[in-house]
């Protein structure tokens, strides 16, 4: 057994949930060897984090564990509580996905990383300081004894990312189980997190288990995958042979889901249906009485044009101010600088004189979960904008076009008195559209309208924005940190950074040839596999 | 943090005054008098008293003189206590009230806060319940319930403590107000840390210390009570200012010579200079407990600072 690390064998996870057991994990079995890198993938719901949690025996109560987990020969499932305090953050460690809530917000990051080392190793006072000085300065956090004692929420996602990365090797782990521990950051940053990773781990000579539902980030970065879909374990084998011969459809889907197909540019000659000039949004800091108040600015001074039919990408690193900008082109916000729509110059027009503008431009946000309000039904979403703008309509005509906008979308109509924790993420994002589509509106601001879904569900939705598109001479600005999406998508990008356009042009010619230096950077972190 | 103290101070002003305000002008519009009693005083003498404290004037005219006597610190003489200045009365019962406010807060947080946070910690468990169910009772009973059938149990049937009075502050009268003064805070408290603790147990963090290899206490002690204090240290205003209103009803109740009961006498007298200075008085005590408490928030909290 000393070639095996880490063996699941056989692994089953139940929730005893009130409406019944609901299983997680259907016997599960894969290994880990000393020293290697096993990536776990799969989409929300496969059962990988579950899996993992349990090697850790990290799951709530309600959960129930059959089979073994055997971390060098002794069955975790079967140790004691106070065995298994042993082994956490020292022998096996994790980190999570959610760099931003993982860290204590109360405890200076020093004292947190020093805590394992106390925990495990006895080591406290100066002697730990300087170790956890030393750990940060691994992970490369820039002047570590001065960040020593920082608190986390003066640190970046990325820093404390790096954070929990110290704490998790403080103890000298021989397995790390890293959970999505880049799904929360910026492309760049991702890419740095991986370097970071794999540097650790040559130095360190400790197995990861990286789980994932992004196939491509592990194209290069693990030794062997196992792909998992609804608690089964589907496939698995050395990374390189996966990639090259998926035995299973749903591998072969996962590899080939960045997203296809390119849009042609409309021509020149085509009416222009919003133009912006020198719009500048700030937003103040620190409001003073009597001496000015301090300003961030958020956009500084953008220039864009949008011709019927077109489709502008928006990309950029989180902070970068790509949403700051869609909000001001519909007068969500307050800006400065000269928009027109349609002809119509928004800046002159007050909150009344707006509305009827509303209708034409409609507005699709990232996150399908906060989105619509949980307390009215499907029918009721989509409909709400139709009260406002077509007070003519009674109910029956009302009705008539919501049926017809959830078709548009591919949705079932009877659907229309459910609530919307009753839908998917796809399906929630799907009447998202339908509720801006049922407006008829010329132009859609699309905000990471696909960043919080499923690889494979985002596929449909970008057809099905391609399709509407085509069907409805709609106009989109596509806001996304996800160059892949705006590859397929846009016909024109701009790329933003601090608030400023630092590249725009045909999205062909943005790609194949990026000019400035950010945008290859984000290309390079964007397409690992393609660069490595 | 001291400019944030000062302007806190300074925005408190307005606030007092629209409390004085309020208040002088529903203590005149009330019927009545303070020198009505069961024997109609001769026409004249009325007269002479309301002229020596300034009644007979025009309403405005008695507002102005009250707010310019109120800038020199100066809250009149008691129109009932002949003897006495309103700021002699409230020297006299503060120390009082402060004694059974602050022992009813105390008792609040150190009950309140380990029964929130056994509950959470043993969640839809049988202590759980107990816990809430008596803490809902708590919430639902109002203290001028509770107080008179607390002195009817152990005072009247059962004698082991005083069923009322004040006796110089000897601890048995002092033990019935202060329970029936601080079970409704016990209550608020205890489901407050509850569900905040429930919250914290919850987060991210939490996980992360667990994977530390951190045993469930040292979890729980260094990880999850500071954070889950948090919401409750912001009700803590509030909960002082529950203290100091029900403290009138139960100094009445009990018959503890405090502020509280003061300003309840002061009211059926229609003692205006009585009643007016203890208002001031609370609202100061509320606006300033208020600031303490956010005060303290930020030394509990790293991310907020006041400048």
């Amino acid at each position: 057994m000393a070639d095996k690390l880490l063996e699941i064998d056989n692994l089953s996870v139940d929730f005893q949930l009130p409406t019944g057991s609901v299983s997680a994990v259907k016997g599960v079995s894969f290994d880990i060897r000393p020293g290697e890198t096993l990536a776990l993938v799969g989409e929300s719901g496969s059962g990988k984090s579950v899996s993992s949690t349990a090697a850790m025996r990290l799951l709530p109560e309600l959960a129930t564990t059959s089979g073994a987990i055997r971390f060098k020969g002794e069955d975790l499932l079967q140790a004691t509580p106070r065995r298994m305090r042993r082994i956490r953050g020292n022998a096996i460690s994790m980190i999570f996905q959610e760099p931003m809530t993982s860290l204590n917000p109360l405890h200076r990051i020093g004292a947190q990383i020093a805590e394992v080392l106390a925990r495990h190793k006895g080591t406290k006072g100066r002697a730990a300081r300087g170790k956890v000085i030393e750990l940060l300065e691994q992970v490369g956090i820039p002047e570590p004894a001065r960040r020593i004692d920082s608190y986390p929420y003066e640190l970046s996602g990325g820093q404390r990312q790096r954070v929990m990365i110290a704490m998790a090797l403080a103890c000298e782990p021989e397995l790390l189980i890293a959970d999505e521990p880049t799904t929360a950051l910026d492309v760049t940053v991702q890419a740095q997190i991986l370097a970071l990773l794999k540097d650790l781990q040559a130095r360190y000579g400790m197995a990861i288990l990286f789980i994932t539902h992004d196939l491509s980030v592990v194209r290069h970065f693990a030794d062997r995958v196992c792909v998992m879909r609804r608690g089964e374990l589907l496939e698995s084998g050395e990374t390189a042979e996966v990639f090259a011969n998926p035995c299973h459809d749903y591998t072969r889907m996962l590899i080939d889901a960045d997203p296809h197909g390119h849009k042609e540019p409309v021509a020149d000659d085509v009416p222009v249906l919003l133009e912006a000039r020198d719009v500048r949004v700030r937003f103040p800091i620190k409001k003073r009485l009597f001496r000015d108040s301090e300003y961030f600015e958020a956009v500084r001074g953008i220039d864009l044009t949008l011709r019927r039919g077109q489709t502008v990408g928006v990309v950029g690193e989180s902070g970068s101010g790509k949403s700051t900008l869609g909000r001001a082109l519909l007068r969500l916000l307050d800006s400065q600088g000269d928009i027109r729509f349609d002809e119509t110059d928004l800046a002159r027009l007050d909150t009344g004189g707006m509305r009827p503008l509303r209708a034409k431009m409609q507005v699709v946000f990232q996150d399908p979960y906060g989105s619509l309000s949980p307390r009215m039904t499907v029918g009721e979403v989509i409909s709400e904008g139709l009260r406002v703008h077509h007070p003519e309509f009674n109910r029956h005509q009302r009705e008539a076009q919501v049926i017809e906008a959830l078709k548009e979308v591919a949705l079932d109509p009877a659907m229309r008195n459910r609530y919307p924790h009753e839908f998917s993420g796809g399906q929630r994002q799907r009447i998202a559209i339908a509720r801006a589509l049922v407006l008829k509106p010329q132009f859609l601001l699309l905000d990471e309208p696909t960043s919080a879904l499923d690889r494979s569900v985002q596929v449909t939705v970008i057809d099905l924005l391609r399709d509407l598109q085509r069907r409805h001479d709609l106009t989109y600005l596509f806001i996304s940190h996800d160059l892949s999406v705006v590859r397929a998508l846009a016909d024109t990008v701009l790329v933003m950074k601090e608030g400023r356009v630092v590249e725009r042009g045909p999205t062909e010619a943005i790609f194949a040839d990026p000019q400035e230096a950010y945008t290859r950077e984000l290309m390079r972190a964007a397409f690992i596999d393609a660069a490595a | 943090m001291l400019s944030y103290t000062l302007k806190r101070l300074l925005q408190a002003i307005p606030t007092l005054l629209i409390v004085i305000t309020i208040s002088f002008f529903l203590m005149r519009i009330a019927p009545g008098g303070p020198f009505d009693g069961e024997r109609q005083l001769p026409p004249e003498i009325e007269a002479n008293l309301e002229a020596a404290y300034h009644l007979d004037e025009p309403l405005p005219m008695q507002y102005l003189r009250y707010m310019g006597n109120l800038l020199q610190g100066d809250f009149g003489p008691s129109f009932k206590y002949k003897d006495f200045s309103v700021s002699e009365l409230i020297l006299q019962g503060f120390p009082v009230s402060l004694e059974i406010g602050g022992l009813a807060i105390l008792l609040a947080l150190l009950l309140g806060l380990p029964l929130g946070v056994i509950a959470a910690i043993r969640r839809n468990s049988a202590i759980d319940y107990a816990v809430m169910g008596t803490a809902l009772a708590g919430i639902a009973i109002p203290n001028f319930v509770i107080a008179p059938i607390l002195a009817l149990v152990f005072g009247v049937l059962l004698a082991w403590l005083p069923a009322g009075g004040w006796n110089g502050g000897a601890w048995p009268n002092l033990v019935l107000p202060v329970i029936a003064l601080s079970i409704q805070q016990i209550a608020y408290i205890a489901r407050m840390m509850r569900a905040s603790m429930i919250e914290v147990l919850g987060s991210h963090y939490i996980r992360t210390a667990r994977a530390k290899g951190l045993s469930e206490s040292q979890v729980i002690l260094r990880h999850a009570i500071r954070p889950a204090l948090l919401p409750v240290t912001s009700y803590l205003g509030p909960a002082i200012a529950g203290i100091i209103t029900g403290s009138v009803v139960i100094e009445q109740i009990f018959g503890i010579p405090g502020i509280g009961r003061y300003f309840v006498q002061g009211a059926l007298n229609r003692d205006y200079t009585l009643v007016m200075g203890t208002v001031v008085f609370y609202g100061a005590l509320i606006v300033l407990m208020n600031l303490l408490v956010d005060l303290a928030y930020s030394a509990l909290d790293p991310q907020i600072r006041y400048d």
